[in-house]
């Protein structure tokens, strides 16, 4: 078989290896579902068959002379030790093969930073421990929203079985159309994080003060994980990345019904819940929010305790206080930026309530609306 | 000089005194081996987590303390500290010098690595935790967001700088100043050359990671914004300062133990080096390219298309005077009439793995492919195959091809090859499946993984701890060596071995060359 | 060459310890400003200037249009609303555009913000010049009160032709705590 044949065939045989790809045990990247991802996969492939291809010959002398040239076999050692004739072909050599392997790096990488001419544009703020995703449009009320990680803390500490998706699920993903250039700015909240779906080939850091931009043309529905790429503090390992992309009327269907939900928020904001509704959606805020630092049973750990504490029992001011605008110097962050009034009002009803706690307390939208007013 | 000499002191203070190069390279050993004991175990915390999905013995942000210290410590205080070790011992006696060029500033450039790493551990039990921001700590996580503790883990890195700075300054002006007459600079040792240069590169950038510690330290303390966007700064550009460091860093680490290399194939070869010339240059050149090549550590952080391409090409160049050096090793061992010593086994070992390493290091570099390698387990993958199969196999060949000289005594050969063969087994378990996860969309500094990357870190943990226990063999191995190992006479223990080390006796006297030998100008160079 | 003492091998480590000293200097001295002049000169990183652009009456290139893109975002535990007063225009290089952000501190205390422009693509930032900018100063609101925040600019000329769409993000920090005393002052 002549060597191009059988680079040929080599090729061929490993360009099934992306059906390897997103199985249990995947060795190799994936292609992905865009042109730009398969781009990448192929320039991939080629500097690793090269590698592979160099390697086994250099190691193949090597083993050669190891097998033959053994003082065991009596050999009797050359005294060689310079030709610089050799020395310039081994220098040559390699640099040519690397000025071959820089044309198509370079092609790719002038595409990859190719953001002109996009037809969506989402603004992706990384946050101490997960994403916001708010839709850019000229309306003055933008979709928005944040995507928490969706893995119950049970799951993580083995009460309770790991789902399929463990660690790789959200609550609010990010939802595009296919087949549409979607341009996305990256920015960060309080420190370096880095957005990155492999299938779609994207990953760019998030970076607090500064904007960053990429984008990627999704070819085929589907639903794409990824995760945190840059280490942001304890949960780093905890804020995933979850895009689902649909056809264009599914896509718009989701932004009508995502505007509609805003409204909806927006009103109930005013409205006076009872306490059976603000303690379960409390609950739910709760587990996505707070239970990592303070706790299933609201017993602590990196932050205090809920369960007896004197914020949870004492003046509602200092808790709403605390919860909004966090404590400067320790990890408790502001949630204020990150919860709706309506959030905000069940979480503390919750913590005042749950525990063993039973203030009786409940506080309502408008309260958290009022004291952020001051 | 003083011509009067007692042999060593009794007692303690004989090793809080010393200016003999000799009992420094053994204090910075066994220090760094202690170092590399630490390390692994908080590398065996790490691995022990994540042998399952789950959480099982720590908390996620004891979790990056364990990986932040990991890092800090085996760069630090395993790998460093030994090449230094290394270089006491040995760089003296290649150039038939009697000492260090500053014997003193020997002493303290050792002494003040214990207080610094003391330091820096006792950061575990304060108030917030010890660092826990990666060793590569980027602001603001490691400003703004930094626990108590990033002070003193501050003032340890200048501690460990300022010991880097003045063993190196030591090693130039040695060089320059004390060879024996007839040793040229192109007689010299290879593994002589390859710490010239390496100490070159710390001088000149260990003040620079000082300077990026030191603007943490403002930023902190002092009301500055060097790193933050709020008062005009930029995160960025601390990873530009870093990595200014950071590159040459990694050269650092690796130079001198291709020096080792250099050294021990030629012996069992029973041949000269193949190259001596070439090989310098090349050391030279990668010396060199090491400055300008900083940014290829951080391609996904926006840089202009223009800059991305440059440090892409310049990073890529690498490869070249790296390649040269492996053909000329291998050259070396072609037609000579080889043996298969520990020593031996760990340098094949590091010529087969570390040019994995650099394999894996050519598809780093490639830019648009590195969107997918970046910060995730491919880019642990490959620089445990440098630095653990690099670096840390050339240093335990070291210790294996000179202990005979420094003790008198023979390590067991049996034990040795089942410490290479075990650690080359286990090394390859742990880190080679780390490539399959990587690829496969694991990211790096992680507690927990989603389930699909299961199967390989159990494997990986498992390989960890076969690896970790291997070098609990190879402590026993030494220790039973230097006290009861069968001894050793002959000026030359190994019948291929070159260079001035080999003409002194065995063991090596507590003062050596304290009358210059006459180097013969016709002699091959070791 | 200099001798300093009687020793060559200490002489060397002198000078050694001198290099070790520069490099050091060097990390303030040029890396920090060479990264800032970098950043003005080439516009890397999209940082725009932080000082007003004398405006040169140009003319205006009718031919050609840019979309140039406006983000506001909160930093960690900022309170207030900021958003700018449209998301984005439609505008000729060489033209002078104003525009204004709304911004409101919702809060009962008296607040200073700091605004930190950011420009992508970075290469546009250099063809990207504020004429007028809040950026340019820090932004003291009174508890519970609100201010139109105005920015005038123009597009260079020059902007590379494959620049259709410049996107300008304005990060607000709470810098309160760092001019407290000056607010007290007032």
């Amino acid at each position: 078989m002549s060597f191009k044949k059988s680079l040929f065939v080599a090729g061929a045989a490993m360009s099934s290896w992306p059906l390897l790809a997103l199985a249990q045990n995947q060795v190799n990247m994936s292609p992905g579902v865009t042109e730009i991802g398969a781009e990448i996969y192929d320039l991939h492939m080629l500097i690793l068959i090269i590698c592979v291809i160099i390697g086994l010959l250099v190691f193949g002398v090597m083993f050669y002379s190891i097998i033959y040239h053994r003082k065991s076999r009596g050999v009797v050692p050359a005294q060689f030790h310079e030709s610089t004739k050799v020395e310039i072909a081994w220098t040559a050599v390699p640099f040519l093969i690397l000025v071959g392997m820089a044309v198509p790096a370079t092609s790719t990488l002038l595409e990859v930073y190719d953001n002109d001419e996009a037809e969506l544009d989402i603004l992706i703020t990384g946050y101490q421990w997960k994403w916001r995703y708010e839709y850019l449009d000229d309306s003055g009320a933008p979709v928005a929203f944040f995507s928490n990680l969706a893995t119950s803390q049970e799951a993580i500490y083995n009460t309770e079985d790991k789902g399929q998706n463990y660690l790789l699920e959200v609550d609010e993903p990010l939802v595009i159309p296919v087949d549409t250039k979607v341009r996305f700015l990256i920015t960060a909240n309080d420190v370096i994080h880095s957005w990155w779906v492999p299938e779609m080939a994207v990953k760019r850091d998030a970076i607090p003060g500064f904007i960053n931009e990429a984008w990627s043309k999704v070819s085929e529905e589907g639903i794409y994980r990824g995760q945190c790429t840059e280490l942001c503090g304890a949960y780093h390992g905890f804020m995933p990345v979850v895009v689902h992309a649909v056809s264009q009327e599914e896509f718009d269907s989701w932004m009508a019904a995502k505007r509609a939900e805003k409204a909806t928020e927006l009103a109930s904001a005013s409205v006076e819940l009872s306490l059976d509704a603000l303690m379960s959606e409390g609950e739910a805020v709760y587990n996505t929010q707070c239970v990592a630092c303070h706790g299933a049973a609201g017993e602590g750990g990196v932050g205090k305790a809920i369960a007896g504490s004197a914020v949870a029992l004492g003046d509602i001011n200092t808790h709403l206080d605390v919860s909004i605008k966090g404590v400067a110097g320790t990890a408790m962050q502001a949630f204020g930026g990150q919860l709706s009034d309506t959030e905000m009002a069940a979480v503390i009803t919750y913590q005042r309530n749950a525990f063993g706690n039973n203030t009786g307390d409940v506080v309502q939208p408008a309260d958290v609306a009022s004291y952020r007013k001051g | 000089m003083g011509a009067h000499h007692h042999g060593p002191a009794r007692g303690i203070t004989r090793w809080l005194f010393t200016t003999n190069h000799k009992d420094i390279g053994t204090m910075y050993l066994w220090f760094s081996f202690a170092m590399f004991i630490l390390g692994g175990a908080f590398a065996m915390i790490i691995r022990a987590e994540l042998f399952q999905p789950g959480m099982q013995l720590v908390e996620p942000g004891f979790f990056n303390q364990m990986t932040t210290l990991h890092g800090l410590v085996m760069v630090f205080g395993a790998i460093m500290p030994s090449f230094v070790g290394l270089a006491n011992w040995l760089i003296p006696m290649m150039i038939g010098a009697p000492d260090m060029a500053l014997p003193r500033m020997n002493n303290w450039s050792f002494w003040i690595l214990p207080p610094g790493f003391l330091m820096l551990a006792s950061t575990l039990f304060m108030e917030g935790g010890a660092p826990a921001f990666g060793w590569t700590f980027y602001a603001p996580l490691s400003t703004t967001y930094a626990a108590p503790s990033v002070t003193f883990f501050i003032f340890a890195i200048h501690v460990l700088g300022m010991s880097s700075i003045m063993g190196s300054i030591n090693i130039i002006a040695t060089v320059m100043n004390m060879r024996a007459p007839g040793m040229s600079y192109m007689k010299l040792p290879l593994f002589v050359w390859t710490w010239l240069i390496t100490a070159f590169l710390l001088v000149a950038v260990m003040p620079v990671l000082a300077g990026a510690v030191t603007m943490m330290l403002m930023d902190i303390h002092f009301g500055t914004s060097f790193f933050s966007a709020a008062g005009g700064g930029d995160p960025v550009l601390f990873q530009h300062i870093f990595w200014f460091f950071g590159h040459p860093e990694v050269y650092i680490i690796i130079l001198p133990a291709f020096g080792v290399v250099s050294q021990i194939i030629p012996a069992f070869s029973r041949k000269p080096l193949f190259g001596y010339a070439s090989m310098v240059y090349a050391t030279a050149s990668i010396a060199f390219l090491s400055f300008i090549v900083w940014a290829h550590h951080m391609y996904t952080v926006g840089m202009p298309v223009a800059g991305e391409l440059y440090f892409m090409y310049a990073t890529m160049l690498i490869a070249v005077p790296t390649g040269v050096k492996v053909f000329n090793w291998i050259s070396t061992m072609w037609r000579g009439a080889l043996s298969f010593e520990t020593p031996m086994l760990f340098s094949i070992g590091f010529l087969v793995l570390f040019t994995i390493g650099g394999f894996t290091g050519l598809m780093l570099s490639i830019a648009p492919a590195d969107f997918q390698y970046h910060d995730t387990y491919f880019v642990v993958a490959h620089f445990h195959y440098v630095m653990v199969a690099g670096a840390v196999f050339s240093m335990t060949a070291a210790v294996y091809f000179w202990l005979p000289k420094w003790t008198g005594r023979m390590y067991n050969e049996t034990m040795g090859k089942v410490h290479f063969w075990v650690s080359f087994v286990g090394f390859n378990i742990t880190f080679f499946p780390q490539h399959f996860v990587g690829l496969a969309g694991m990211p790096r500094r992680v507690p927990d993984y989603a389930l699909q990357f299961a199967d390989f870190n159990m494997m990986s943990s498992i390989g960890a701890f076969v690896y970790g226990a291997s070098q609990i063999l190879f402590l026993y191995n030494v220790i039973a060596t230097i006290v009861a190992g069968e001894k050793v006479s002959d000026e030359k223990v190994w019948d291929g071995a070159e260079g001035l080390e080999w003409t002194v006796p065995t063991p090596a006297p507590y003062h050596t060359f304290e009358v210059p030998p006459k180097v013969d100008t016709a002699a091959a160079h070791g | 060459m200099l001798r300093l003492t009687n020793n060559p091998g200490t002489d060397t480590a002198l000078k050694l310890a001198a290099v070790a000293c520069v490099m050091f200097a060097f990390v303030f001295v040029v890396m920090v400003p060479l990264y800032d002049v970098m950043c003005d000169v080439l516009g890397i990183n999209g940082k725009t200037s932080g000082s007003a652009y004398t405006a040169v009456p140009a003319q205006v290139d009718t031919s050609r249009q840019v979309t140039v893109q406006f983000i506001a975002t909160n930093n960690d535990g900022m309170p207030w609303v900021f958003r700018p007063e449209v998301r984005q225009l439609t505008v000729h290089p060489g033209e002078a555009v104003d525009m204004l952000f709304h911004a409101t501190n919702p809060t009962g205390a008296a607040m200073v913000a700091q605004a930190i422009p950011s420009v992508t693509p970075s290469r546009a930032a250099a063809y990207f010049h504020k004429t007028e900018c809040f950026c340019f100063d820090q932004q003291p609101l009174e508890g519970r009160s609100a201010a139109e925040m105005p920015l005038q600019f123009v597009v260079d000329q020059a902007l590379p032709g494959d620049i259709r769409t410049i996107t300008l993000s304005y990060t607000l920090f709470d810098v309160t705590a760092m001019t407290g005393d000056k607010i007290a002052a007032r």
